[in-house]
């Protein structure tokens, strides 16, 4: 399973990290820096979570 | 003004034939081969691949390859020249369809018969370019429908998904991948978008079979800095960079700006490098649009990686905000570089960013700024650190200005 950024939609909310923050990583301007795309085992419900965290769909799980 | 320059060997067909007052001649170009019946898809596509051609857009990925791809995906399919480009640097897909805009129209028609497609466009920006494709396309002998559709002249607008996203009626902007055009293009269909110095040498190639190996290795570059005219020029994959230096009257230059703005800035060593793809990315740079700027001695590399930097923030299309605060930080770091004004940390700022930024937009204008503070901190590590301690007479008798002197005028 992968974690993609949509970096057109990322609007520097921060809120994905707090879930996920073996995933993503917050930038010094506030944007999400991915830190793996691939979701190791175990992490799937975090990668979730930071989807369904974000207010403006940045984030999208494919398989 | 432009000149224009050709290095091919004697007797090999070349994109760059002068042509009539007045536009392509198409009795001559179908006297020349040109429009001819299309090989066999199959072979056709085995010879570009023999023929080892590569993409003229920047990425230089295999055009075989990508015709394949796109042959191979299910569905309609739809096939695109790409003649809008948005490096300052660069003139020669502009020149190619003014002057040629047969033979781009030609390899068009070909790269429909090796797709399956059905319809075609050509994109672009430029109103002479526009003029000559559109009289082109009433002289064609009848193919698929080609339709011409006009977007503004951006860094960005000629990214495969900003055209892609232009022709679909929208703004001329990238968008995340995946998926990428030859998934999902033009109006939902496996689109190929070729860059239209492709498309010219599919076309060159298919009609001239027994130099389709030369054909497909040769490269139109565009050769410019201060102190003498720029020069289109064609040469042969391998040239050294030296040649050409020296034949556009930048032979002493102390460093030159690869790839457009896409491969960053080059110093000791430069005199070494060859036109080509794989021996430029090994050396830190790219070759993409084949658009070469040469520092003028006395010139300062600094100064350049700014004014570099400075156009590709101007030039941010704003989607990104990683995009948007990461190139303005470079591009004012840059320009503090270059006044005098920076401490240590702000090369280590650069240094971070020119590691951590590269690949983040969704497009590669924030890779290109990256690149250029990279290439700089590695080939003039020196000369950063002396603008700290002393004032730099280059930077000071020309400061940087956002790149304005790094665009070339079309011959």
């Amino acid at each position: 399973m992968k974690l993609l950024l949509d970096s057109t939609r990322c609007q520097a909310y921060g809120l994905c990290q707090e879930p996920a923050a073996d995933l993503i990583d917050i930038d010094e301007w506030g944007y999400a820096q991915p830190i793996r795309t691939v979701v190791p085992e175990g992490s799937e419900e975090a990668a979730a979570e930071a989807v369904a965290v974000c207010p403006n769909s940045a984030l999208r799980l494919v398989k | 003004m432009t000149g224009i320059l050709s290095l091919t060997p004697q007797g090999q067909p070349t994109v760059l034939a002068p042509q009539p007052p007045g536009g392509e001649d198409l009795v001559r170009y179908r006297a020349h081969g040109g429009y001819a019946p299309a090989p066999a898809p199959d072979r056709l596509l085995d010879r570009i691949a023999t023929a080892g051609l590569r993409g003229r857009g920047g990425a230089g990925f295999p055009a075989a390859v990508k015709l394949r791809t796109v042959r191979d995906t299910p569905g309609d399919t739809v096939v695109v020249a790409n003649g809008e480009e948005g490096e300052p640097g660069s003139v020669k897909d502009r020149w190619l369809l003014r002057h040629r805009p047969h033979l781009v129209l030609d390899g068009l028609r070909l790269a429909a018969a090796v797709t399956g497609a059905r319809r075609g466009y050509v994109y672009l920006a430029d109103p002479a370019a526009e003029a000559a494709v559109r009289r082109a396309l009433t002289e064609r002998p009848p193919g698929i429908p080609v339709e011409v559709v006009v977007t503004e002249h951006t860094y960005v607008a000629g990214e495969e998904s900003a055209v892609v996203r232009r022709i679909d009626g929208g703004p001329a902007l990238p968008t995340a991948k995946p998926p990428r055009p030859f998934e999902r293009g033009v109006g939902g269909a496996p689109t190929l978008v070729a860059n239209v110095e492709t498309l010219a040498r599919v076309a060159l190639l298919t009609s001239h079979p027994g130099a389709a190996a030369a054909v497909a290795t040769t490269h139109l570059v565009t050769i410019a800095g201060p102190g003498s005219e720029p020069v289109l020029v064609e040469a042969p994959a391998g040239t050294h960079l030296k040649t050409l230096a020296d034949l556009c009257g930048h032979g002493r230059a102390p460093a030159v700006l690869l790839g457009g703005l896409f491969g960053g800035v080059h110093g000791t060593g430069w005199t070494d490098l060859r036109l080509d793809h794989d021996e430029l990315a090994a050396a830190g740079g790219a070759l993409g649009c084949g658009a070469l700027h040469f520092l003028a001695p006395g010139d300062c590399p600094v100064g350049a990686a700014a004014d570099a930097a400075g156009y590709l923030a101007a030039q941010s299309a704003r989607q990104c905000g990683v995009c948007v605060s990461g190139t303005r930080a470079l591009a004012d770091t840059l320009a503090a570089v270059a006044r005098g004004e920076s401490g240590e940390e702000d090369t280590e700022k650069l240094r971070r960013w020119s590691t951590q930024l590269p690949g983040r937009g969704a497009c590669g204008l924030l890779d290109a700024a990256a690149r250029i503070a990279a290439t700089l901190l590695g080939h003039f590590p020196d000369r950063v650190e002396d603008h700290r301690h002393t004032p730099c007479p280059g930077c000071s008798a020309a400061p940087p200005r956002d790149g304005d002197r790094l665009v070339v005028a079309v011959p």
